[in-house]
């Protein structure tokens, strides 16, 4: 599913400024669950930036989906992409599109029919609870609401792949909690999960394996 | 909450009817249709006057004769004429002439008026005939041209043939530099549309630079994205280019109704108003808005594909 090999990553290109990430090398399986802990700056965003494909390594051998990114075409990134869902702490819905049609969004650009469309999203917005939020703009929900439709937005597609970057970061207590079952309820059904936090009472109520960040280097893995 | 509908056709995934120039888009397209049309109108003018010098004064010669009443020198066997009819003669004769006229006296008066006044029936100048002779549509060389000005001044001495031809030569010339200069404006005013465009396309990636990261980051590929600007571009360079359009229509109208009895020989009114535009131009004004369109097009698909090439 995800392999890294003494992977680094400098922003700017291989003569840009500092590496962020130096010589990261870890694996997870289909199915998988894993914690990415670390304090500000350690990393945790820029690994999972490699891991969505926002990013290219600048050195090291990175396979995410079976593909080696490090090589693969560019024009080969988007359907990759598509099989990749993430969530994030700042949510990131499009402002000008209602929540059923910010979920939507990821299963139009796979070029699904609009029937069907309809049929996904609307049961996606209904397993996270907001089946009567459909109509609604971002700026009608709270935060927690924000961040079910993104959660909705990024499983909609079915992705075999879900990063989650402090997910729970803009949340009250319950609503990160409601947040880590949806997360573990996608996790049992086969996704696999990494969740970049934190919060280490979310992580001791949800023990599960953790990679430790520090610096840019992979400290703990296990 | 209100029922999830299907996609409603022109679904504005990326927002931006908010921020890509709906208002000075439109309005800088339209001032740059007005020009083009006016440019276009322009070569197609300076066309048409290159062919009309061409076909008019290209094929005309004038000969003038002094004393033609005159009798000309009597060859062995011949009869007595004057020497304006042995020029006349020799004229009509001659292969690759159309036509040949002897100016009767009172046009000849007519043509003086200007200088002379009503006194040019009265004041005894001595004036020579002229005969205004038409080529046939092959005209005759410069070689031959030479030969039979040499026939007609040993016919009857003094007899000058004057060709227009280099006179069209140089007028033809400033009409086509004319219509270049046209063409180059029509260049330049599409140049500075599609400038136009990518400054607008460009503004719009910065309004939208975050929804298009999201959603590049969901999958979407270059075309996806630039599709969408490319769609809107294009909408609002037609909508543009029909108002510019509509604006230049009356001007041309106007213009094309002066130049009407330039080319209908003084003959003011003698078409209906709308017929005074040239067929060419009644296609060419609708077409502004299509090649506005495909600029549009083509000019945010080049802008976003370029600027998505940041992206991974």
């Amino acid at each position: 599913m995800v392999r890294l090999d003494e992977v680094g990553l400098r922003y700017g290109g291989t003569r840009g400024g500092p590496e962020i990430l130096r010589d990261i090398s870890f694996s997870i399986g289909p199915g998988g669950f894993r914690w990415l802990l670390g304090r500000s700056g350690a990393g945790k965003t820029s690994l999972l930036r490699l891991l969505s494909l926002a990013a290219r390594p600048t050195r090291g051998t990175l396979i995410v989906l079976g593909a080696d990114i490090g090589l693969v075409p560019r024009r080969a990134l988007p359907p990759l992409r598509r099989r990749i869902g993430m969530v994030f702490q700042d949510f990131r819905l499009l402002p000008h599109l209602t929540a059923f049609d910010n979920v939507a969004l990821p299963l139009r650009l796979a070029g699904r029919p609009e029937g069907q469309i309809t049929v996904d999203a609307t049961e996606m917005l209904r397993w996270v609870g907001l089946a009567d939020k459909t109509g609604a703009w971002p700026a009608e929900l709270s935060g927690g609401e924000q961040q079910r439709v993104a959660i909705a937005r990024a499983v909609a597609g079915r992705p075999s792949l879900l990063l989650a970057d402090e997910p729970t970061g803009n949340l009250d207590e319950g609503q990160a909690e409601r947040l880590m079952q949806l997360l573990a309820e996608l996790n049992r059904l086969g996704t696999t999960v990494v969740v970049a936090t934190h919060n280490d009472a979310l992580v001791e109520r949800h023990p599960a394996r953790a990679m430790v960040l520090e610096h840019g280097r992979l400290v703990e893995d296990g | 909450m209100g029922k999830p509908s299907l996609r409603p056709r022109g679904f504005d995934d990326l927002g931006l009817r908010r921020v890509f120039g709906d208002r000075m888009l439109p309005l800088l397209v339209a001032a740059m249709a007005f020009l083009a049309a006016l440019a276009g109108a322009g070569a197609m003018a300076a066309a048409n006057l290159a062919d009309h010098w061409r076909e008019g004064a290209g094929s005309a010669l004038t000969v003038q004769v002094p004393r033609p009443g005159g009798a000309a020198a009597a060859g062995p066997g011949t009869v007595e004429e004057t020497r304006i009819d042995r020029i006349t003669g020799i004229l009509r004769g001659t292969p690759g002439i159309a036509e040949t006229r002897a100016l009767p006296e009172s046009e000849l008066n007519e043509l003086l008026r200007p200088w002379l006044g009503r006194d040019a029936e009265t004041a005894s100048l001595p004036l020579p005939g002229v005969v205004a002779v038409r080529m046939a549509e092959n005209g005759l060389d410069d070689s031959v041209l030479a030969r039979l000005a040499a026939q007609l001044s040993a016919a009857a001495p003094g007899t000058t043939l004057e060709a227009h031809r280099p006179w069209v030569r140089r007028l033809s010339l400033l009409a086509r530099s004319l219509q270049a200069c046209a063409w180059a404006a029509l260049g330049l005013v599409a140049a500075v549309a599609a400038a136009v465009i990518a400054v607008a396309t460009r503004g719009g990636l910065a309004l939208r630079r975050e929804v298009i990261e999201t959603v590049h980051g969901l999958g979407a590929t270059d075309g996806y994205i630039a599709c969408r600007f490319a769609r809107r571009a294009a909408g609002l360079a037609v909508l543009g280019a029909v108002i510019g359009a509509l604006a230049a229509l009356p001007v041309l109208l106007g213009l094309a109704n002066l130049a009407t009895p330039f080319q209908t020989n003084g003959a003011v009114g003698s078409a209906p108003w709308l017929a005074a535009l040239p067929p060419a131009l009644w296609i060419g004004l609708p077409v502004l808005p299509l090649a506005a369109g495909l600029i549009g097009f083509a000019t945010a698909q080049g802008t976003v594909r370029r600027w998505l090439r940041r992206l991974p």
